[in-house]
């Protein structure tokens, strides 16, 4: 294989048919909507379901019933849309299907702008939809680990009969950027052992998320608490550069993730010793690792689009133990590498560490 | 370490997005990492549609930059933008056939190309964006022209095919002034 110069939104949805996506449905809305015009193209011609909903209201109950099904399933959207499939959200998790779903998150509240952005943190990580439940959240930073976490989302959603969110941005999806696609991989032809594929033979399954008795319920919700701390305990990922020898901790992900490696390289070269986290997966979150570095470091910066919402999930791994400073841009702004620099002179001067 | 930070601006229309696709497919070409990325976030306004495209042997992290260390613009409003951001120790291109206007910054290096003038020679006003991109490629040779006329050759557009010629020859033309 080769390296090509692909576009966000594009390598997403080839991706995806190359890791076996039997069906999608979605409904256009930008900063995303070359995905579904690659997909209603390729999946047609691969001889899967391609469908334009008329809302992401029907396109996730779409996508709910196809997972029901047993097929490997998925939609994308932004802001908005995944707003109105928040309800959809809390059946699939209360139904243990597993379902991927991409969000390239442009600016809000409301309808906002085309911008990127990432202010949905707070709702893909804590509250996806209504009742006790946690989706994982993969954080791509590049085109290339778009396209490699696409493969990590279907196998984590089918592993853990999980809703899996793929959390990008506007930049992200609009980029085009060096980068492989995986070969193109067969298509499961097998259903899984709880799907709803017609009971001839065999007794019926149903899957559902209504259960009226109080216990019933509760049970429920013991196990996928059960199964929630089993992937807290093994799918937190991360990337770090240069943390060894570092002084100042930068923590950010996705697109400003990238941002802040540039920050750190300059930062470096201006003699602070810098050192960078950035999260692959915002739920389950790397709090250990950043409790570990916050005994090491001697300061934190956090930055992101939006108004510090990773922010407060560092500040409970953190507890206080050193100072963290925060830069956030709104409303489809983007952080330059300078301002970001400029805060991490101020945190050093903070803490004694240095004067440019 | 090869890395540039590259600003593409003009009108809309006048193919600097094409002009940073087809730089950055040869850099992919040539192994570089490679990131384009469009009008987004505060430099989008003011009138200009722009591209920035950044070229490295290394991972690539900021996608957008504010100092550009090549700015190639196409109109005005770009050359107001730009001019006044380039890194020092840069280099400006400027299509002097639309900007009556020149720098006077001393620490950088201009280029004037008449570049809408050479392309209109040529037969065909559009082909400006490969004059400017020729001229960057014969000042940087941050790629080879030959990479990028094969690059041509396989991402041109279909309706574009008949124009292949003409635009090599625009991308050479480019290439020669600014080398002399």
């Amino acid at each position: 294989m080769t390296k090509e110069l692909l576009k966000g939104n594009v390598a997403f949805a080839e991706a995806a048919v190359r890791y076996g996506v039997q069906a999608y449905f979605g409904y256009p809305i930008t900063p995303q909507s070359e995905a579904l015009e690659h997909l209603s193209g390729r999946m047609i011609d691969e001889g899967r379901v391609f469908l334009q909903a008329e809302s992401e209201v029907a396109a996730i109950n779409m996508v709910y019933g196809a997972a029901c099904a047993g097929v490997r399933v998925m939609a994308s959207t932004s802001g908005p849309g995944f707003s109105l499939m928040a309800e959809g959200f809390s059946y699939i998790a209360g139904s243990e299907v597993p379902v991927v779903v991409v969000n390239m998150m442009r600016g809000g509240p409301g309808l906002g702008n085309i911008q990127p952005s990432q202010s949905d943190y707070f709702f893909m990580t804590k509250s996806a939809g209504h009742g006790d439940f946690h989706a994982i959240v993969l954080a791509p930073a590049n085109v290339q680990e778009l396209i490699d976490m696409m493969g990590l989302a279907f196998d984590l959603a089918e592993k853990y009969r999980t809703l899996v969110f793929v959390a990008g941005d506007g930049a992200l999806g609009q980029m085009m950027e060096s980068a492989e696609l995986p070969p193109m991989q067969p298509v499961r032809t097998e259903r899984p052992d709880w799907a709803v594929t017609g009971n001839a033979g065999r007794e019926s399954r149903v899957i559902t998320s209504l259960y009226l008795d109080p216990d019933q319920l509760e049970e429920l919700n013991l196990h996928l608490q059960r199964k929630l701390a089993v992937i807290k305990a093994n799918e937190i990922r991360w990337q770090e550069y240069q943390t060894d020898d570092a002084d100042l901790l930068l923590i950010a992900y996705g697109t400003v993730g990238r941002i802040c490696l540039s920050v750190m390289r300059e930062a470096r070269q201006q003699g602070l010793k810098v050192g960078l986290l950035r999260p692959q997966t915002l739920w389950p979150f790397a709090e250990a690792r950043i409790a570990e570095l916050a005994g090491r470091v001697r300061g934190i910066l956090v930055a992101e689009m939006s108004a510090g919402q990773m922010l407060e999930d560092v500040e409970r791994a953190v507890k206080g133990k050193v100072p963290i400073r925060f830069h956030g841009r709104m409303g489809g702004n983007m952080p330059m590498v300078d301002e970001i620099l400029a805060e991490v002179w101020k945190l050093a001067a903070e803490i004694g560490i240095g004067e440019q | 370490m090869k890395h540039e930070d590259i600003i593409f601006a003009g009108f809309g229309g006048q193919g600097v997005l094409f002009a940073g696709q087809l730089l950055s497919y040869s850099g992919i070409a040539e192994n570089l990492h490679v990131t384009w990325i469009p009008s987004y976030g505060p430099e989008m306004r003011g009138g200009t549609a722009n591209c920035t495209v950044i070229l490295s042997e290394e991972e690539i992290g900021a996608p957008i930059i504010r100092h550009p260390t090549i700015a190639v613009v196409l109109n005005l409003p770009s050359m107001e933008k730009y001019e006044p951001l380039v890194k020092p120790g840069g280099l400006l291109i400027v299509n002097s056939s639309l900007i009556p206007m020149t720098t006077e910054r001393q620490d950088i290096r201009t280029i004037y190309v008449a570049a809408s003038d050479i392309a209109t020679e040529l037969g065909n006003p559009r082909m400006a964006n490969m004059v400017i991109l020729g001229a960057l490629i014969g000042a940087t040779h941050i790629v080879s022209l030959e990479t990028v006329a094969r690059q041509l050759n396989e991402h041109l557009s279909q309706r574009q095919r008949k124009w292949l010629e003409p635009n090599i020859v625009a991308l050479k033309k480019g290439a020669g002034i600014a080398k002399g």
